[in-house]
């Protein structure tokens, strides 16, 4: 199974503490190929990386590996994570273990295949713009992208600062929720993390693994209708019966608006282009990562360098960043974006008055077939509808499988408030017992 | 990038030119075949993303805090290390490409 879905770019152990204590004593976790692994090549699924061995390990690695885990890969992604099918790697396309016609979704593609074709218990995935909770939704297993801030970047290859965040996907509820247990936490060596005893209303002794109790009697889930509209009836179907399955345990449903969200693929593809311009300017092939054999000047080199290393996707991304952060378009593009960006976050904010969780589908969409959606980049950005929003307003997501459509696995999507991944875990956990 | 082209319907499109402009202020080399793509891909994706005309202003309370800590040595890389990615290098420093 493993060579043909294709699963992992490079297959290497890091043992884990064999004296540890943890539910994750033993487990085996695949590891997201733009997370360093000190030692072990971090490719981000790009030519440009291909050799690279990154001299130390990201936070998660260590604490993952210090609950006795063991790391049995790096799995295959979107070409620096910039992707929603996982067929813009350097090192070919993952395909969906539950048919292996379809994409497993992206970008973090070989994290979801791995778990779902049971070659890791667990699996690490970064998520910007939905790239955890996309694939685990394509390819029927748990993904949970954390509250901006609570799980360390350290070590994680740089795409989008300011959306992107890492979290576990796995078979189950508990088990996400306990490796988000192992990874959560502050980190000195990334000033974006919080410690939890410093923030209102967080409860810094929460087990997420223990929340999973099913327990939905007496909670509020919100509907926005805005997610709904244009997805697939086939989702729409298959979602609306797991929250009907909700109501029968006991939770409560309201409808609720969320307008904003109809600019939240326009505004997140700027931000995340506009970041990763910068971000991915320091592969310039000096001190790191591929270099052209030019014999041109600086410049020269450089623009050869990038030329040969990235693909399609990732330059489509830089030049887009670039063309929205210059002159005469930082205002109409940029600034704009931040303000949809903000409005968003308030969207959410007053939801979260009312209700304790917001349902959608996760994907509007059933996996595409492969190379469905490559050669139209914009209609692959749309699949990003209903996932961009947690990441701009720096929510807790989980997506559960809800069912399936057609023989493919949907996926529910849970939103909670910030540092609310106990009442996502909570719901979704009943999504699954049903 | 004041030479933008417009097309029939009067909204901003992009053209080779512009293509060229950018891919080099970013320093990504392209081919002729990649600079026409781009150009009627980013055409289409500059034309949805003028949709974010209609968002209102909206007022960005940001919550920040220092997270500074004080300036006390740490163990860092080793020069070796830092060193060990690296395509080229002469004693114990990078050597990156002719400057002119």
């Amino acid at each position: 199974m493993a060579a043909d879905i294709n699963a992992f770019v490079t297959e290497a152990t890091i043992e884990g503490d064999a004296d540890a204590e943890s539910p994750l004593a033993d487990a085996t976790v695949a590891v997201k190929d733009n997370i360093s692994t000190a030692g072990i090549r971090t490719t981000c699924g790009s030519e440009m990386l291909a050799d690279y061995v990154p001299p130390y390990s990201a936070t998660v690695v260590d604490r993952l590996t210090e609950a006795g885990a063991t790391v049995v890969g790096k799995t295959n992604m979107d070409e620096f994570g910039m992707g929603t099918t996982t067929e813009t790697s350097a090192f070919g396309p993952t395909r969906n273990p539950v048919d292996t016609d379809r994409v497993p979704g992206g970008s973090s593609g070989g994290s979801a295949a791995a778990v779902a074709a049971g070659e890791a218990d667990v699996a690490l995935g970064s998520d910007t713009g939905g790239s955890v909770r996309c694939p685990a939704a394509f390819c029927g297993v748990v993904g949970i992208k954390p509250t901006y801030g609570l799980v360390s970047r350290y070590g994680l290859i740089a795409y989008a600062n300011s959306l992107e965040q890492i979290g576990p996907i796995a078979g189950t509820v508990e088990e996400a929720a306990a490796a988000l247990d192992v990874i959560a936490g502050d980190d000195p060596n990334d000033g974006t993390t919080r410690d939890l005893r410093e923030v209102d209303g967080a409860d810094p002794s929460t087990s997420y693994a223990a929340a999973a109790d099913g327990d939905v009697a007496g909670m509020t889930v919100g509907i926005p209708t805005e997610l709904f509209e244009g997805a697939d009836e086939r989702v729409v179907e298959t979602v609306e019966a797991a929250i009907a399955d909700l109501e029968a345990q006991g939770a409560e449903t309201t409808e609720i608006s969320l307008p904003s969200v109809e600019h939240a693929v326009q505004a997140y593809y700027v931000i995340a282009m506009a970041e990763a311009s910068s971000n991915l300017a320091r592969f310039d092939g000096v001190r790191y990562g591929h270099r052209s054999e030019s014999d041109g000047n600086w410049n020269e080199s450089f623009a050869e360098t990038r030329e040969e290393g990235f693909g399609a996707e990732v330059k489509r991304r830089i030049l887009l960043g670039t063309y929205a952060l210059s002159a005469g378009y930082h205002d109409k593009y940029y600034d704009k974006a931040q303000d949809a960006r903000a409005w968003v976050r308030r969207d959410f904010e007053e939801a979260f008055d009312d209700v304790d969780v917001v349902a959608s589908p996760t994907m509007p969409v059933l996996p595409f077939e492969l190379g469905e959606s490559l050669d139209d980049p914009l209609r692959m950005y749309l699949a990003d509808a209903n996932t961009t929003p947690a990441n701009l307003a720096n929510l807790p997501a989980i997506s559960v499988p809800a069912g399936e459509a057609d023989g493919l696995p949907v996926g529910l999507q849970l939103v909670g408030p910030k540092f609310g991944e106990a009442a996502i875990v909570r719901a979704a956990s009943a999504v699954e017992d049903r | 990038m004041s030479d933008t082209a417009a097309s029939d319907d009067g909204e901003a499109a992009v053209d080779a030119e512009e293509v060229r402009h950018v891919a080099d202020l970013a320093r990504v080399r392209l081919d002729d075949d990649e600079v026409d793509e781009f150009a009627a891909q980013f055409g289409d994706i500059l034309e949805y993303f003028d949709a974010l005309d209609e968002v209102p202003e909206t007022e960005r309370e940001e919550d920040l805090v220092n997270v500074m800590r004080p300036d006390e040595i740490e163990e860092g890389l080793s020069q070796e290390a830092a060193l060990a990615n690296a395509e080229e290098t002469e004693d114990g420093f990078f050597v990156g490409p002719k400057v002119s």
